[in-house]
């Protein structure tokens, strides 16, 4: 292993330009570790996140060599080749507040124009409801549960990157946990707000957000789920 | 450097469909019109099918007829992800789609010869 | 793409799956030793059979195609909107009519 590891950075805002540093190298170094070291000790003004350090919060999510993931659970050695560079880039399809760090309000509107949170209905319910884990419908919705709103499928959706107003994986994988949850009482609005021109349909199976999203989540097959869903309804309509 | 997104199996599928589509479209209308052609009488489809014996003009109906069965496999893949709840989990349902696609390229060729 | 435009184009790719796979059964078995106009006006001509599965060939790939260009003009290009949807709906009818007109030449030549 070589002494130096060399770490290219994207310093500035949508423009900008890469900066070049050099730390040493260690052999269990995570990506968080690199980008700490160099702004604690090399250059104080670069920006970044970070929280729990330990792949539960998400907030470390950024473009590692070309691929998006959490930086606290990437360690250089499975992402660089001696003597090769570690790229660093904030993720993409989000407006870069600075350096690493991007504005995630847009992600979060989104979730809600899809109706991503929970309506209990304008009646308190009289009893707790009974919902066996082992039912179809809270099998669909605990595959989807996890997500932590890290940001990874939406900055690889290829589709978002096209479109700016598709509401992207993660709001159409929550809308999808909630479109199986019984308890629900605005499913019908629900299944209006994911069924626009910027909903589920524009999603072409791509499967980036699969493949990327660290909680091995499946947004394609949820986003497939509210396709079925808003047919059904449709068909159940038109007869 | 390309994007780590843009190597993954399934955006290669959906641009081999995307731009298959997209020749096809644009093929379509050309062979509706290469068709009628029958109406002035079988002898104007015959010359205008002795165009197509060219080696340049076979060379794009093999493409087209590839393009066709590429769009097909691809798109079916799409409906049963979409609506039978189909997992791909291996890459072998892509590939049997891609060898789905030699095959009838290769029995075009073989038919043209 | 909205739910109404979703639903006709999953719709026609079901009813093309079958018509595709049928026309490249045929064409792949009719290719063998060349083909002839004489050859394929034989099988087509005066034949209602033919006449009305390109027919309906022809009316699904007319609502198929510009549905799928028109997420690829939206999303590759800067063109959307009103102008957009008019083009094509005008690319369905060109389609139509040449698809039709097509079908009539090879059933009654």
């Amino acid at each position: 292993m070589t002494d130096t590891l060399r770490v290219d950075i994207w310093r500035g805002t949508e423009s900008g330009q890469f900066q070049l540093f050099a730390i040493p190298r260690r052999e269990h170094q995570t990506v968080l570790d690199v980008v700490t070291e160099i702004q604690r000790e090399h250059d104080a003004t670069l920006s970044y996140r970070f929280a729990c350090r330990v792949g539960m919060c998400g907030s470390c999510a950024m473009v590692v060599n070309g691929r998006p993931r959490w930086t606290c659970r990437t360690r250089v050695r499975d992402v660089v080749d001696d003597g090769e560079p570690l790229r660093l880039e904030p993720l993409r399809n989000f407006t870069v507040v600075k350096d690493l760090a991007v504005e995630m309000t847009q992600f979060f509107d989104k979730w809600k124009a899809a109706q991503g949170y929970f309506e209990p209905g304008a009646e308190p319910a009289a009893d707790f409801a009974v919902v066996p884990p082992a039912t179809a419908e809270r099998q669909a919705a605990d595959a989807g549960i996890e997500c932590i709103g890290c940001g990874v499928c939406y900055s690889a959706c290829d589709v978002v990157a096209w479109d700016k107003d598709y509401f992207g994986p993660a709001a159409l994988n929550r809308a999808w946990t909630l479109v199986n949850d019984v308890r629900d009482q605005a499913q019908s609005a629900r299944l209006d707000a994911v069924s626009g021109s910027e909903g589920c349909q524009a999603c072409h199976t791509h499967m980036s957000c699969t493949t990327f999203c660290p909680k091995a989540i499946a947004p394609t097959y949820s986003i497939a789920g509210l396709k079925r869903a808003v047919l059904r309804r449709g068909l159940r309509g038109m007869l | 450097m390309m994007r780590a997104s843009h190597k993954q199996r399934g955006f290669v599928a959906a641009m081999l469909h995307r731009l298959s589509g997209i020749a096809l479209a644009i093929f379509l209308p050309l062979h509706f019109l290469a068709l009628a052609t029958a109406l002035n009488g079988a002898s104007a489809l015959d010359s205008f099918l002795s165009v197509t014996r060219q080696p340049m003009v076979q060379a794009l109906e093999i493409g087209i007829v590839v393009a066709l069965a590429i769009h097909l496999t691809l798109g079916l893949r799409v409906l049963a992800v979409e609506f039978f709840d189909f997992r791909e989990k291996t890459l072998v349902p892509l590939s049997v789609c891609l060898a789905a696609v030699f095959a009838v390229g290769l029995v075009f060729v073989l038919n043209l010869g | 793409m909205t739910a109404v435009l979703f639903l006709a184009q999953r719709t026609t790719a079901f009813v093309l799956a079958l018509a595709v796979a049928i026309h490249l059964g045929t064409i792949l078995y009719a290719t063998r030793g060349g083909l002839t106009a004489a050859e394929i006006l034989g099988r087509t001509h005066g034949n209602a059979a033919f006449a009305l599965f390109y027919g309906l060939f022809v009316l699904a790939v007319a609502i198929h195609a510009p549905i799928g260009l028109r997420n690829i003009m939206r999303e590759w290009t800067s063109w959307h909107g009103r102008s957009l949807d008019v083009a094509l709906l005008l690319f369905s009818l060109l389609l139509l009519v040449l698809g039709l007109r097509a079908v009539i030449a090879m059933y009654s030549a």
